[in-house]
């Protein structure tokens, strides 16, 4: 697949020497959904935002289908559809209407017919005579990105599109994003739900502390973060895991009192009901089972870490 | 050029104006009138002739400017300074448009409304007093230069603005003062010396004062002089815009 946005070594530093981005360098391939998992202040927003022309880049470059962002800038953001993360929306103006202008910005001729198809797309075009302030908070959301489809773009960037949206829409809002794709839309989204890329991102990357830590098939990615951990707490002290039990993943607690099992969640077994038939049959009395799943954030920070140790890498100041 | 884009925003920006049509044009039509009634009849009729012309026909070019003046500024600084506030900016920022097409858009709607408004005042008046205007082209350029060139310095203003305080202050504290102490509502020849020289360095004065002789062929300062002025505050606009323009500022971060 050809790449339809090419990032090189972008960096980002706001007034009073904030690096909001310390030198990203990506690669979307066109139709793929590519999920930017990191916490809040990780650099998702600014990323976004520059390449789609909202701030300016301090240093590197970025091309959108080929034409660069800066010196080519028409044509690089017609391509391009933003969804914001604030809903951003004059609450007196009708769906329609505010759809109409979106698409008139971008220098599109007026077209009823497409915006009739995005909205029904949308499951909007009942309500397209609305005012955005009768709308609900997920409705408006559709209403945006309406917006950003108005001008047909190949890429759209939804930053944070289910941040603070129930359970429901949130799904609602997955099936729109499978819908986009199989039309042949590029999508970028961005998110710190890790579900949420589970479910709908053929590829994942890792954005923490301004800096890209990983770009992973989902696959790959869901395997490493898909490890759990058993812990088996035992009524009396081991010396060494029982022979018996012996396997590599499973291994003796600092404290001697518990025995550490790791699995993978999603493997066709875990291993766990033989594991707890082992230790009966070694005769241990179980004290209690604790299980453990490293969440994002601790993972973010692991892979920060090692980021900082990586050898001949420049400071972070 | 993205025609299509400036279109866009000029009739968007316009729509708000009609869906508020009561406010936009109610307001200034009912307190024109007020004036009228107060300075033109109920005080106007005490007062001799100025120049040669009654009192109430004398303020009229002065109320017109005072409205288009106030109006341009408000209307465009609004419209530019709403899109920061409520977020909407950012859609500006991405779409494939030039500064120079956001600025013809929204200053062209804002000086447009100003217009219209001017346009609907001077209708108004011809109901309360007599009067003729001798040179209607000129009028008609005074009144469309003013119109463009404050709605310029209300785009700056929008801009520049960071809370609804930022955008009410320098109209409320620098141009209303201006605008009265211009030569609004008596000639300038009617004040002391020193204050006839002070006012010179009212810009205003030479608005207020071309638009008049427009109107009645008579006035405080050279025609030329007017233009001048005018021309001058339409060339600062123009390069504080462009100033924006390269450096993004308080726009583009």
């Amino acid at each position: 697949m050809p790449n339809i946005v090419e990032i090189e070594d972008l960096k980002k530093s706001y007034k009073g020497g904030f690096e909001a981005l310390k030198g990203v360098s990506l690669d979307i391939r066109e139709g793929e959904i590519l999920a930017l998992l990191g916490p809040n202040g990780a650099g998702k927003t600014t990323l976004i935002s520059t390449v789609c022309g909202i701030t300016t880049a301090t240093s590197g470059s970025v091309k959108v289908g080929g034409y660069d962002i800066l010196s080519d800038y028409r044509a690089a953001r017609a391509m391009i559809g933003l969804v914001p993360q604030e809903i951003n929306l004059e609450p007196f103006e009708r769906v329609i209407n505010t759809v109409r202008f979106s698409r008139g910005l971008f220098g599109k001729p007026r077209d009823d017919a497409a915006l009739e198809q995005v909205l029904r797309q949308l499951s909007l075009w009942d309500k397209k005579d609305n005012q955005i302030r009768e709308l609900s908070g997920g409705m408006k959301r559709r209403v945006l990105i309406a917006k950003a489809l108005s001008h047909d773009p190949r890429v759209l960037f939804l930053d944070e599109p289910t941040a603070g949206v129930d359970v429901e829409l949130r799904k609602d809002m997955w099936e729109i994003v499978a819908g986009l794709k199989a039309s042949g839309v590029t999508i970028i989204l961005t998110t710190h739900y890790i579900e949420e890329a589970e479910a709908i991102a053929d590829r994942v990357g890792v954005i923490a502390k301004g800096e890209l830590m990983l770009v992973e098939d989902k696959d790959k990615l869901m395997a490493r973060m898909g490890q759990k951990e058993l812990e088996v707490q035992l009524d009396e002290s081991l010396v060494e895991v029982p022979a018996a039990l012996q396997s590599d993943a499973l291994r003796l607690c600092d404290s001697k009192r518990a025995l550490i099992y790791t699995y993978d969640t999603r493997a066709e077994r875990t291993g766990i009901t033989s594991l707890l038939a082992g230790v009966a049959k070694e005769g241990l009395t179980l004290r209690d089972l604790v299980t453990r799943q490293s969440s994002l954030e601790e993972i973010f920070v692991n892979l920060v870490h090692d980021g900082d140790n990586k050898p001949g890498k420049e400071d972070a100041a | 050029m993205n025609w299509t884009a400036i279109r866009s925003i000029f009739f968007f920006e316009m729509a708000r104006f009609f869906r508020t049509i009561a406010q936009s044009f109610l307001a200034p039509v009912i307190s024109t009138s007020l004036y009228f009634v107060v300075f033109g009849a109920a005080i106007g009729s005490r007062i001799q002739e100025v120049e040669g012309i009654s009192y109430g026909a004398f303020i009229v070019p002065g109320l017109i400017m005072l409205t288009v003046i106030t109006q341009s500024i408000s209307n465009a600084s609004f419209g530019i300074y709403f899109p920061k506030f409520i977020g909407t900016f950012s859609e500006l920022l991405a779409a494939p448009i030039s500064f120079l097409e956001i600025v013809i858009g929204y200053v062209g709607a804002a000086a447009t409304k100003a217009l219209i408004i001017g346009a609907i005042i001077l209708f108004t008046a011809f109901f309360f007093v007599d009067f003729s205007i001798e040179h209607p082209l000129a009028m008609l350029a005074f009144l469309v230069l003013t119109s463009i060139s404050f709605s310029l310095f209300g785009f700056i203003l929008g801009i520049w603005a960071g809370n609804f305080e930022q955008l009410q202050i320098v109209p409320l504290l620098i141009v209303t003062p201006l605008v009265f102490l211009g030569g609004s509502f008596y000639s300038i020849s009617m004040l002391p010396p020193v204050w006839q020289t002070i006012s010179m360095f009212n810009p205003v004065v030479y608005l207020i004062s071309g638009f008049r002789w427009a109107f009645f062929d008579t006035a405080d300062v050279p025609i030329i002089t007017s233009l001048l002025a005018i021309g001058l505050f339409t060339g600062i606009c123009l390069l504080v815009i462009g100033w924006i323009f390269r450096t993004g500022w308080r726009i583009r971060q």
